[in-house]
């Protein structure tokens, strides 16, 4: 059944993307662009893009999205759930615990590992959205011009989007 | 008022008016909670925070649902997660059917042709950030270059990186401390 897909793809993201944020991008970016075809390599950008600019963790953003576009407002309830549920579970059952023992060694442990793991996955992230999103000349320049306006202008990620998008504007109709 | 009806209030703000991704949401949660209400203590909440890290899924669900359960129990954690999903679910729902009217107006498709590109120079930049705060041993580098590779170019399924990494981080502390004798 189709729900029943939508939400066990947003229960193993939910359950198995550590360290947040972008570093979730190639689990999501897997379930929903290669293994489900739920969006295409430029939807995937997009709904990053739409997530910088409006509230909410990416991870809920893109279930929500991806949910209402397949299987409309249920199909969106059911994906969000997918995707928080364990969060809730282990907070409500472990988190105490964890409190408590998060200096142990087997945590520290498993954690040395993962936080290294979690630059790569960010950069192969990177690469993958290159990769969609670099195609041509013009938009190779937007990404380096936006490169060194980040670098030297500290300017605030939504800034950044609305002018990439008018730079895109202007740049692909001269 | 009403404890149920004052975290939701609180983590529904929080969910509304941070814009740009979990992270962000982060020090709002700490002005609301720590310093506005001080339902929480500023170290209480430290410690929270480093255990929502290091649970899977979403840093700003984790913690919400976080506090939640240490105010007011299990229907204070989901009346705290429900206050943080609402707003965004909503929003993006909007977005979406948005989305799907105006994807075909060539200035919008020009628009996303130009965000795109800054996107990847967004997270080229965290990437970098991370990069330099973190300490360049040996075990870091290995371990940051396999999974970039794992991933980027064995086409290994993100889960399977993240299982193994882990392991690997487990099996080297308690082999580093076996060698120096430290329990």
């Amino acid at each position: 059944m189709v729900y029943v897909k939508l939400f066990l793809a947003f229960l193993k993201i939910g359950a198995f993307s550590f360290g947040g944020g972008y570093a979730m991008l190639p689990l999501i970016e897997q379930e929903i662009v290669y293994i489900n075809n739920w969006l295409s390599a430029y939807e995937f950008v997009d709904i990053i893009a739409i997530s910088q600019m409006s509230p909410g963790p990416i991870a809920i953003n893109a279930a929500t999205f991806v949910g209402f576009k397949h299987l409309d407002v249920l199909g969106a309830v059911v994906a969000t759930i997918g995707v928080v549920l364990v969060s809730f579970l282990l907070v409500t059952s472990l988190a105490q615990i964890l409190l408590k023992y998060y200096k142990s060694p087997v945590v520290n442990g498993v954690f040395t590992g993962l936080r290294p793991a979690v630059i790569g996955l960010m950069a192969a992230a990177c690469v993958s959205l290159f990769r969609t999103s670099v195609e041509d000349f013009k938009s190779l320049i937007i990404c380096i011009a936006v490169l060194v306006i980040i670098h030297k202008t500290r300017t605030h990620p939504i800034l950044i989007i609305l002018l990439s998008g008018i730079m895109g504007i202007v740049v692909y109709t001269i | 008022m009403n404890i149920y009806l004052k975290l939701f209030v609180i983590f529904f703000r929080v969910g509304a008016f941070t814009f740009g991704g979990g992270y962000a949401m982060i020090p709002i949660i700490q002005k609301e909670i720590v310093e506005n209400t001080e339902l929480i203590s500023e170290k209480e909440f430290l410690d929270l925070i480093v255990v929502c890290q290091s649970l899977p899924g979403a840093l700003a669900v984790n913690t919400s649902t976080f506090i939640g359960y240490k105010i007011a129990g299990v229907l204070g954690a989901f009346i705290a997660l429900i206050g943080t999903v609402l707003p965004s679910l909503v929003f993006i729902i909007l977005i979406a059917i948005f989305y799907n009217r105006i994807s075909d107006i060539k200035e919008i498709q020009l628009f996303f042709k130009g965000v795109r590109p800054a996107i990847v120079s967004l997270i080229f930049i965290s990437v970098l950030k991370l990069g330099k705060n973190m300490r360049r041993s040996n075990f870091n580098i290995i371990i940051g270059l396999a999974a970039f590779f794992a991933i980027t170019f064995l086409n290994i399924h993100p889960i399977v990186v993240v299982v193994f990494c882990g392991t690997a981080g487990y099996i080297y502390v308690k082999r580093r401390q076996k060698h120096y004798g430290v329990r």
